[in-house]
């Protein structure tokens, strides 16, 4: 007789362990494509999954067999013309069907990558992986907000969804043993009277025997007529709110917009600026990002503006800068907030305001800065910025500056910038 | 007169696929006569089957990261539609589980429950090797206690120990198989009690062979030194889980794991054709009778049929999708074949198999499966009818020949050598790599010495330096690898 099982309701992701071992094995070649597949991303998808590639040869599980050489019998079906004693040429490549590991053709693929759809964490984590906040700090209370509840001991006032009951009856116990002591006592008195008096061969109808006896059944209707639980006997189970430390940090995005960035660098940019706020993300329970372009004048916007709409004129980085210092000290408190900038241009700058902008971000802003970086997005000659940041990065380890040429550059320079530092 | 069709809607449910079952069952048991196990039939759905498939076909099994690889690269196909999933997989247990997939149609469960639960069933419990090699009402017993072991040895030794482990004996599975001598049945208890037991004995024993005090002889020379072991060793993983000098007791624990799931698969590997010819025979048998008794109408035969002739599809060596033999249509085939040489055998019939033709199909088919593998089974039973209905052609690649040469094909002349060359090419020991231990340097630098028996000049692939990577990392010492042509030449091909 057969037995019939429904099995659809069962765990499905039996093979979720493998997988994830496979993923743990082949860490470096995911993570190397991984980077390529965030070069060739658009920037508004790059927060999602991923069909990535391993080379076949790299995963391969090697098992002794034949190669090709040597003598070989095969028989094949579907004959029309061939006669005992033909010659038929060999066909080119040796990919004939019926070698019996043949992998050609499965559906006019060339199978060469092993091909790996990886979930958005899995790619997140992947992308990630290694790189650490420089100086993440998360140590704010201030204005937190935040609370969590944590159990602290017992009480006797609360709901009385949260009556503990061991710890009552345990207060119950304890109440009734000690009101019922002197009780107790008092019976164990009068037993020892009662049993010397019939030691005495006093009769069991003595008025005196009777007396006791009497004494003793009140005594114990006594202790009877304790309460079985009191109000009194009642503990809650006690919560406390605790606030949490939360971890904030805000994210300056600070990009030159004058004629000389023009869409393509402003891309790169913005690609910088989508790794740096995912990157963010991960570490920060909440993330505020501040928008600032400039040219000559520097204005906060919102993001639309920040990565599509045209400007031109000459470029003051210092005006950003001192935007920058304002922002900062109107709305985020460094006691507060973990801070962020990153900064994208194209190197372009009054020659005279390079020395101003050095200036300020020594003074003013890399004190209140967990980590200062800059990318200079040009392929030409540096010019005064960066000779006058080079400065400041030489003296301040949270300020760092790399150069982007093109976008194949952005995430190893990314990775580059916030890789894990052996301590 | 009342129909007795069972259903004509193409979704199934749980009450029909029982009274399927039941017709079927009677069909198979009182009809045929086929012996068969219990069947538990699963229901699945997509995603679980694929699952099934990475953990080869087993309900249950170790962790591996193989099996993840497996399971990404048949999703992927799946998805993209390059593949179909199998509609089932069965497993050779006591009793037979059956994997049913939620998606098929009503015809389909009937064809699946027809193939798996009585025709792979009867096989599994009628062929000779599947009764000398494995022990289905063990398997699952194992494998649980398999797993169970392997995790708890992960959580001791960390999971990359273990990883590297089961990655070198995976490299070896192959050559983990006793061909010659039946297995020690199995049994979860039995393994469970005597392991602690099995360690300790087998370290003593693995000590003593490498006894590094010399032992004196009386008149004070050291004794010759005798090659060890003395018999050429075929199953490498044996040798390496009794004789490997450093492994631990976990270790040794693990290879035998592995060498025990391999022996389970030998017999499948060996009966691929026999098996699914077997198991299409009965599905397309049984499913027939149905119809003949007026269980099933037209419509569901139809969508029946489709599937069946897509099973049994064999294209053509110059189609651009030709992989090889189908098994499921040479097997099937080969059946029918059977079947149409007792019934109404022809002069030829006669003249080839005179034992049979003419005879009861029933017991002869039963005799076929029970006492043949793929390679004998061929070389007993394809018919020169059958050959010539596939067009069949040997060819010989000879490398050291311009050209590939015809040597045989579907006409008198040519019938043995064809059937010959075809049996051969179902031949295991033939189609992998022939390698044994043949030397042990006991008293030296301790090094494995591992022969490749050459057949035909055939080479091995140069993969080999990575497998002899993993051998050395199971031996513990210097390994090499030799090759013996046909002459007796040996010659070093690796040595790490």
């Amino acid at each position: 007789m057969s037995h019939f099982i429904d099995r659809r309701l069962n765990g499905r992701n039996k093979s979720a362990v493998n997988r994830q071992r496979f993923i743990k094995r082949y860490k470096t070649q995911l993570k190397r494509a991984v980077a390529d597949a965030v070069n060739q991303r658009s920037i508004t998808d790059i927060d999602s999954g991923e069909q990535v590639g391993i080379p076949s040869r790299d995963i391969s599980e090697p098992i002794f067999h034949h190669s090709q050489g040597g003598t070989r019998d095969m028989v094949h079906p579907g004959n029309r013309d061939f006669m005992t004693g033909d010659q038929i040429q060999r066909p080119e490549g040796g990919g004939r069907g019926g070698s019996g590991q043949g992998k050609a053709g499965k559906g006019g693929l060339g199978e060469d990558e092993f091909l790996f759809e990886l979930s958005r964490e899995e790619f997140m984590d992947l992308l990630f992986d290694d790189l650490e906040l420089p100086n993440l700090v998360r140590n704010q209370l201030l204005g937190s907000t935040e609370f969590k509840t944590i159990r602290a001991g017992y009480r006797t006032d609360g709901a009385p969804s949260n009556i503990d009951v061991v710890r009552s009856l345990k207060g119950s116990i304890a109440r009734r043993t000690a009101l019922g002591g002197p009780y107790r006592a008092r019976i164990r008195a009068l037993e020892e009277e009662l049993a010397a008096l019939l030691a005495l061969g006093t009769a069991a109808d003595d008025p005196r025997v009777l007396a006791l006896q009497a004494e003793i059944d009140r005594q114990r209707t006594r202790i009877a007529a304790l309460p079985f639980i009191d109000t009194f006997d009642l503990r809650y189970q006690g919560f406390v709110k605790r606030p949490e430390p939360t971890s904030k940090a805000v994210m300056v995005c600070i990009m030159d917009v004058s004629g000389s960035m023009d869409q393509a660098r402003k891309n790169l940019a913005k690609r910088f600026f989508i790794l740096l706020y995912l990157f963010l993300k991960r570490n920060y329970d909440r993330i505020e990002v501040v928008f600032i372009r400039h040219h000559t004048i520097a204005q906060e916007v919102d993001e639309q503006e920040f990565f599509y709409s045209r400007e031109t004129g000459g470029t003051v980085v210092s005006s950003a800068l001192d935007l920058t210092y304002d922002v900062l000290r109107e709305r985020y408190d460094p006691g507060v907030w973990n801070i962020y900038a990153a900064q994208a241009s194209d190197g372009d700058n009054w020659d005279s305001d390079s020395t101003v902008c050095r200036d300020l971000l020594v003074t003013k802003l890399l004190p209140l800065m967990r980590y200062f970086a800059y990318v200079e997005i040009t392929p030409r000659q540096h010019q005064s910025l960066w000779y006058a940041y080079q400065e400041v990065a030489a003296a301040h380890r949270h300020f760092v500056m790399r150069q982007i040429d093109g976008a194949d550059d952005i995430f190893p320079v990314f990775r580059d910038l916030f890789k894990r530092q052996v301590a | 007169m009342t129909s007795r069709i069972i259903s004509d809607s193409s979704e199934w449910t749980f009450a029909l696929l029982e009274r399927f079952d039941r017709e079927l069952g009677r069909l198979a048991h009182e009809v045929y006569g086929l012996d068969t196990y219990a069947n538990q039939i699963e229901v699945i759905g997509s995603e679980q089957m694929i699952d099934a498939y990475s953990s080869v076909g087993l309900p249950i099994n170790y962790h591996h990261w193989s099996f993840g690889k497996q399971f990404v690269s048949t999703e992927q196909t799946y998805r993209r539609g390059q593949m179909g999933l199998a509609y089932e997989i069965v497993i050779n247990s006591d009793p037979c589980i059956s994997y049913l997939m939620e998606e098929n149609t009503l015809p389909m469960q009937a064809l699946v429950i027809a193939h798996a639960c009585y025709g792979h069933n009867s096989f599994f419990k009628g062929n000779y090797l599947f009764r000398t090699w494995t022990s289905a009402d063990a398997i699952i017993d194992y494998l649980v206690f398999a797993r169970k072991y392997i995790a708890s040895c992960e959580e001791r030794y960390g999971e990359a120990a273990v990883e590297l482990l089961l990655d070198s004996c995976h490299a070896l599975m192959n050559h983990g198989v006793d061909r010659y001598q039946r297995p020690a049945p199995l049994s979860m208890t039995e393994e469970q009690r005597r392991q602690d037991e099995r360690a300790d004995y087998i370290q003593s024993q693995v000590n003593d062979l490498w006894r590094t005090v010399p032992t004196h002889s009386a008149d004070g020379t050291p004794p010759a030194d005798t090659p060890w072991p003395p018999e050429p060793q075929e199953n490498l993983l044996y040798f390496i889980e009794k004789n490997a000098p450093l492994l631990e007791p976990w270790q040794r624990e693990i290879v035998r794991i592995v060498r025990k799931v391999s022996q389970y698969f030998y017999p499948q590997r060996q009966t691929q054709v026999m098996n699914e010819g077997w198991a299409t025979f009965w599905h397309f048998t049984l499913i027939n009778r149905l119809y003949e008794e007026g269980f099933v109408s037209d419509g569901f035969m139809l969508e029946f049929l489709q599937s069946h002739t897509g099973v049994i599809f064999q294209p053509p060596f110059d189609a651009p999708y030709y992989n090889g033999i189908n098994p499921y249509a040479l097997g099937f085939a080969m059946m029918r074949d059977i079947r149409r040489i007792c019934e109404s055998p022809t002069a030829e019939d006669r003249d080839w198999f005179p034992d049979i033709a003419g005879g009861d199909w029933l017991k002869v088919m039963d005799f076929a499966m029970r006492n043949f593998k793929d390679e004998s089974f061929i070389a007993q039973f394809l018919s020169p009818h059958l050959m010539r209905e596939f067009h069949l052609f040997a060819v010989r690649d000879d490398d050291r020949e311009e050209a590939i040469a015809v040597t045989a094909i579907h006409e008198e002349q040519g019938y043995r050598g064809l059937r010959q060359a075809l049996a051969e090419q179902y031949n295991l020991g033939s189609r992998e790599p022939n390698i044994q231990v043949v030397n042990v340097d006991r008293r030296g630098d301790r090094s494995l010495t591992l022969r490749h028996f050459r057949h035909n000049r055939r080479p091995l692939a140069e993969s080999a330096t990575e497998v002899l990577k993993h051998v050395r990392r199971l031996w513990g010492f210097r390994v090499r690898m030799e090759s013996v042509d046909e002459q007796g030449r040996v010659q070093l091909i690796a040595e790490l």
